[in-house]
């Protein structure tokens, strides 16, 4: 019988299944997270305002930039402070 | 245990075996004597029972060196042990001083079997006496390994080379340092990245076991965190790591600097930034439209590597510009892409030499995109020639280069040339570089015919919190 030597990490990435969407963003906060892109500020501010429009609590993040995964602080804010996050992925 | 007594291992293709045939003859005639005979089952002739260790368990149980090997076992302990033919210890294992009277005292033995590296490798893993922990994938009697490989997702698309634990085995002899090493954590997984994993996948990609070092190296220079891999994996531009040698080891490994030095062709620059990729695939999870979100991607993300011509060039050595000493093994790692030729039969100075090196710079990705890319410039033996000749060194090509790379705004505003890319207005009255102080490094390679230069453009223009070229010493 041929064996092979496993080539990969073995470990197995843990699936976190993702929260449901909320029926109504009325008592929630929303965070705006800018990664940095090209233009995703310009986006993102407007949807924010779109929803200040409609008295929905809304904060801002920012990443210093779009090349490297956010840093832990900012990670841990929007887990403690917002109940749904927007986050612009690409340019 | 062992049984007490005396126990020998010979083989036919040894004189000296042959010639103690007598002698165990003898020894039989007085003492409990067990013969193994490692080739040959029906060697040593006219003695009866003796043992066919062809599979060389027994052989390697005893770890017999040479061979004839003669040991006392007393109480199931070895108690004594020679070998090759020596009268006075025979003799004295035996407790006869009259052995063999017909033979000279002293003849050498030969290499046993068991010691050869073929068979010392199949021992090893038959004993699971080796350094691996990696988890053994078992294959269908029927299952093509290299099928099997595409199959389990372990491919950068083109075969590769099975990764038996023979082959490992033999791929971790080209290190000295231990597999169960850390090197770090592999983004974007940040799984834990060990030799043996790296040496797992140097298999995968072909190279042999004299390359290790090189690839072992090149990985902790892509998980350097100023190499910020993740990002190089995750950007939607066309980069991935491109792996510049230097040092005497690039020629003992039989690297190309020379003719076609970033093409196809050579094993060693093929296969060690293929084994760079894999990894990052296999360990990191890098896989493309998957973390790798490369739009395009480049051709060489199945590897890219090459060697700088120290013998051949004037220059000092990238790694002297890295901050190292001139002939250090160093691996230098940057973020790049595809090659930009740049054609100039024409110049005979420098100066108007160096106005092509720096128009094509200016046209990297976009003539309007300030600052660019990093860019590497590798210029060849007959540009550097027309350079040398004219007085510049290397320190002075960059400098003439970073002069020349400023532009007034205007020239490369948004709306110039008809384009929407560009430099956004408020830039006006400015003088912009196409390239930030430290975005252009500069290697000399290929052959020696020819006018061709090129650069390799990278991902953005460097900044501590993006990529930056990462270089590191090569351990052996």
């Amino acid at each position: 019988m041929t064996l092979l030597l496993d080539p990969t990490g073995e470990r197995e990435t843990v699936g976190v299944p993702r929260r449901a969407r909320p029926e109504s963003l009325a008592g929630l906060t929303v965070g705006i997270l800018d990664i940095s892109k090209v233009r995703g500020d310009v986006f993102l501010e407007q949807v924010a305002t779109l929803l200040e429009e409609r008295d929905i609590n809304v904060k801002r993040y920012c990443k210093p930039t779009a090349g490297r995964t956010a840093p832990k602080d900012i990670e841990q804010a929007i887990v403690e402070e917002v109940d749904v996050l927007v986050e612009g992925l690409a340019d | 245990m062992q049984e007490d007594g005396l126990v020998a291992i010979v083989k036919r293709d040894c004189p000296t075996c042959i010639m103690v045939t007598p002698v165990l003859q003898e020894i039989l005639q007085c003492s409990a004597l067990k013969i193994y005979t490692q080739d040959d089952p029906g060697f040593p002739e006219g003695i009866e029972g003796v043992i066919d260790d062809t599979s060389l368990d027994a052989s390697y149980r005893l770890d017999v060196e040479i061979v004839p090997t003669l040991v006392r076992f007393k109480n199931g302990v070895e108690v004594d042990r020679t070998y090759g033919w020596d009268r006075e210890a025979w003799g004295k294992i035996v407790g006869a001083d009259d052995l063999g009277t017909n033979l000279p005292d002293f003849k050498p033995g030969c290499g046993a079997l068991n010691q050869e590296p073929d068979h010392l490798a199949e021992l090893r893993i038959r004993y699971s006496d080796t350094p691996m922990t990696s988890r053994l994938v078992p294959l269908g009697a029927k299952e093509d390994p290299i099928e099997a490989c595409f199959e389990r997702g372990w491919s950068d698309g083109l075969p590769v080379v099975p990764p038996t634990e023979e082959r490992v085995l033999a791929m971790l002899e080209g290190t000295t340092r231990e597999a169960s090493e850390v090197l770090g954590l592999m983004p974007s997984n940040l799984d834990t990245c060990t030799v043996e994993k790296v040496a797992i996948n140097a298999v995968m990609a072909g190279c042999r076991p004299e390359y290790l070092p090189v690839v072992l190296t090149a990985i902790e220079a892509v998980m350097d965190k100023d190499f910020c891999l993740h990002g190089v994996l995750a950007t939607t531009r066309f980069v991935g790591p491109v792996v510049i040698v230097n040092g005497s080891i690039a020629q003992q490994i039989g690297m190309n600097c020379k003719g076609n030095a970033l093409g196809q062709g050579n094993r060693a620059n093929a296969t060690i930034g293929r084994a760079v990729q894999l990894a990052v695939r296999n360990i990191g999870g890098g896989k493309p439209q998957g973390v790798d979100r490369a739009t395009l991607g480049n051709p060489g993300k199945l590897g890219y590597c090459f060697c700088e011509d120290e013998e051949g060039s004037a220059w000092e050595p990238l790694t002297v510009d890295r901050g190292l000493p001139s002939g250090t093994n160093a691996v230098t790692v940057f973020a790049g892409y595809g090659l930009q030729g740049i054609t100039d039969n024409r110049a005979r100075t420098p100066e108007e030499l160096v106005q092509t090196f720096v128009t094509c710079l200016l046209a990297v990705e976009n003539i309007h995109m300030f600052p660019g890319p990093d860019c590497v410039l590798v210029v060849c033996p007959e540009h550097e020639n027309t350079l040398m000749e004219g007085g510049w060194d290397k320190a002075r090509l960059h400098a003439e280069i970073m002069a020349r790379l400023q532009v007034p705004a205007e020239a490369v505003m948004r709306g110039e040339h008809g384009m929407a890319e560009g430099v956004e207005p408020e830039m006006a009255g400015k003088t912009l570089s196409k390239l930030v102080p430290e975005g252009l490094m500069i290697v000399r390679a290929g052959a020696s015919a020819g006018k061709f230069s090129g650069i390799i453009a990278g991902w953005t223009a460097g900044s501590p919190e993006l990529s930056r070229p990462v270089t590191k010493e090569i351990k052996i």
